[in-house]
């Protein structure tokens, strides 16, 4: 892992834990996750559902749900500006000009009732890009035809537009201002096969033109082979194996829930890249297991699984949480174990 | 769009043809002589018997029917039994105050009903919320006629402030108007509110979010417009309840309008007046659903679509 102080750094979250509080319970979302990104890196965030990968990407952006999800310990750093810490008026002026996020569903994404030009015109007029309305027109018209959409039909409905089209209005919106992160959350998972092709070859092409880093939330580990430089594998709200893609799908050792993803080999010829379906359930993050969280699915389980929440432990840049990486690997300095509280 | 109106239009004719059959009918089958009654108790057999002939009284159902639609489609709807003033005249004359209750109450209900229902969704469950919903609650439930009666006593007897009864001047539409609003009020910042906290909770509402628009712009530009449309359907209905309603409190602040008419012509079997109005009644009424119809289309891009493409088939 790279230091903080790193020149190239641009987001660096450190131990960061996130709970939900409904009626019935405190959900443990996101405990203790530390993940680092550099300026124009894209980074595949892989993980199944209810691992807190959305909960992460909310986090950066401080929209989680209000009154109902928190942060309650950590810190994200982006660019230097403490987003804990930051005010509001602040974070506004950071969203969509510095980070953008492009939501899951593009069908419910866009607002029904305003014109697509005028939701892309809108990011525009807030962040201040263009002084005159004229300018601001250009950009739009710019942007339309850069995700690969006729500038004619701006002042068309969202509803007039088919489901891969609306991502591609979805993304024109995210990149309008140029921000250096972008937080993609599945971003075609609810498209058609033939259609999330196309527009991951697209984010790829504008992701290298405008050196946007990328945190690419995904199920899909061709999609991360084809388009990430490194992975990070989430698991109960904890990171716990990343490094480059090279490393994950070439490396001999493990985390023994990578494992399971991978079904053992990861065989990149192989048309399914699907995550392989794990035996047992992701714990229930209102009450999640001592020690590490997988012992209860991990066919490696020792006696120490059971009660002590294993560190990373490095090597060349490939971290894995697992106490059976213990020997040989580096402890890395300073991590608390995360998410053990009650 | 021009085409859909007319369309639109053209359907209100069998709809006030209908009315007008059913009402007809109905004056037909209650018992009771219209000859007799617009000659009073004194008047002998034959006076009788001569004016139901010179009236075509002893007309077949259909005939008189027939003749009421020749004569109405020509814009004569005949005199009223009781006065004998022409019954067009009457309802020119009466509606002007019951449209302005009707209007003022309308305007009250969207002017506070709105903006109290938008506070209350984005302060959900803060002490503003629930005093509106508990406001909403009692003027959904206290009868229009009883509060009326209470305003009547509070602001006219008691502290005399307003007055009673009448409608000579602005002041004697305030109570009137605030009566039929409440529970149009009541409506509207219910069906605001509910709205405004489904539409917040929407995808597109996290989007204009994560571009950094203010809250301000999130709720006004973003999420009310959503939640107008079925506001807008209910205040449309709600003009009907309203133009119905006039009639309990014209009563009780003794405005002689459109309700009072009605209610008098029903009581002296005046019939021509009484189908005149109702038919008024129904075409006001059809053409407020209309313009709500069309202002739809303003608010919500997709239901223009839709009522083009029907207008087309
Ligand atoms: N608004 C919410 N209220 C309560 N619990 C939530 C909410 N959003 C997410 N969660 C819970 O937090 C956990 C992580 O969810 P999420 O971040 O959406 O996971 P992922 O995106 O990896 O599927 C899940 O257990 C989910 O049920
Ligand atoms: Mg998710």
């Amino acid at each position: 892992m790279k230091t903080t102080d790193s020149k190239n750094g641009l987001l660096k979250i450190e131990n960061l834990q996130v709970e939900y509080i409904t009626d019935d319970a405190r959900v443990f979302a996101v405990n203790g996750l530390n993940l680092e990104i550099e300026k124009g890196e894209t980074l595949g965030l892989v993980g199944e559902t209810g691992a807190g990968k959305t909960t992460t990407a909310l986090s950066v952006m401080r929209l989680l749900p209000p009154k109902v999800g928190r942060v309650i310990g950590g810190s994200i750093l982006l660019d230097g500006i403490d987003i804990i810490h930051a005010g509001e008026a602040d974070m506004r002026a950071l969203r969509g000009s510095l980070v953008s996020m492009i939501f899951q569903d593009p069908m419910t994404s866009l607002n029904p009732v305003l014109t697509i030009g005028d939701q892309i015109a809108e990011v525009l007029i807030f962040h201040d890009r263009y002084n005159n309305r004229t300018d601001v027109n250009r950009r739009v018209d710019e942007i339309l035809r850069l995700v690969g959409l006729s500038p004619e039909r701006k002042n068309e409905y969202p509803h007039q537009f088919s489901g891969g089209m609306k991502q591609r209005v979805v993304i024109a919106i995210a990149l309008a201002c140029e921000p250096k992160l972008l937080l993609a959350d599945e971003p075609t998972t609810a498209l058609d096969v033939t259609i999330q092709a196309q527009v991951l070859e697209m984010m790829k092409e504008l992701q290298e033109k405008l050196h946007t880093a990328v945190i690419l939330i995904t199920h899909d580990l061709g999609v991360v082979a084809q388009t990430c430089n490194r992975v990070a594998i989430m698991y109960a709200g904890e990171i716990i194996e990343t490094g480059t893609v090279d490393r994950i799908f070439h490396a001999k050792r493990h985390h023994p829930y990578t494992e399971g993803l991978f079904g053992s080999i990861p065989d990149l010829t192989k048309k399914t890249r699907r995550l392989n379906p794990i035996d047992g359930l992701m714990p229930d993050p209102s009450n999640l297991p001592a020690g590490c969280k997988f012992h209860t699915r991990c066919p490696k389980c020792i006696d120490i699984c059971r009660t002590i929440h294993p560190r990373s432990s490095v090597r060349d840049g490939h971290s894995i949480r697992c106490h059976l990486e213990g020997e040989g690997g580096v402890p890395v300095a300073g991590e608390t174990a995360g998410g053990e509280q009650t | 769009m021009f085409k859909y109106i007319m369309k639109r239009l053209f359907l209100m004719i069998p709809v006030i043809v209908g009315i007008s059959f059913i009402l007809f009918l109905i004056m037909d089958l209650t018992p009771g002589d219209p000859a007799r009654a617009i000659l009073g108790d004194y008047a002998t057999q034959e006076q009788i018997a001569a004016l139901r002939e010179e009236m075509g009284l002893n007309d077949n159902f259909f005939v008189r029917y027939f003749r009421y639609a020749v004569n109405a489609v020509q814009g004569d709807f005949g005199k009223s039994y009781r006065t004998s003033v022409p019954v067009v005249e009457e309802i020119y004359a009466r509606f002007p105050a019951t449209l302005q209750v009707a209007f003022q109450a309308i305007m009250l209900s969207i002017l506070l009903g709105v903006p109290i229902g938008v506070v209350s969704a984005v302060r959900q469950y803060s002490a503003i919320d629930i005093v509106s919903i508990a406001t909403a609650l009692i003027f959904t439930s206290i009868p229009a006629f009883w509060f009326g009666l209470m305003l009547i006593l509070l602001f006219s007897l008691k502290l005399g402030w307003l007055p009673a009864v009448g409608a000579d001047s602005w002041k004697h539409f305030i109570m009137p108007s605030v009566t039929l609003a409440a529970a149009q009020l009541a409506t509207t910042i219910r069906m605001t509110r509910s709205t405004m906290l489904e539409v917040i909770r929407q995808d597109y509402i996290r989007t204009a979010m994560a571009k950094g628009a203010t809250r301000r712009c999130v709720i006004f530009k973003h999420a009310l417009r959503n939640a107008l449309l079925p506001v807008v359907t209910v205040l449309g209905i709600g003009f009907g309840n309203l133009l119905g309603g006039a009639l309990i409190v014209e009563s009780v602040f003794g405005i002689s309008g459109l309700g009072t008419l009605m209610v008098n012509s029903v009581k002296s079997k005046d019939a021509p007046m009484l189908v005149a109005s109702v038919m008024f009644a129904a075409l006001v009424g059809s053409l407020v659903n209309l313009g709500v119809d069309v202002l739809y289309t303003y608010i919500d891009p997709r239901v223009k679509i839709q009522y083009l493409r029907r207008a087309k088939s």
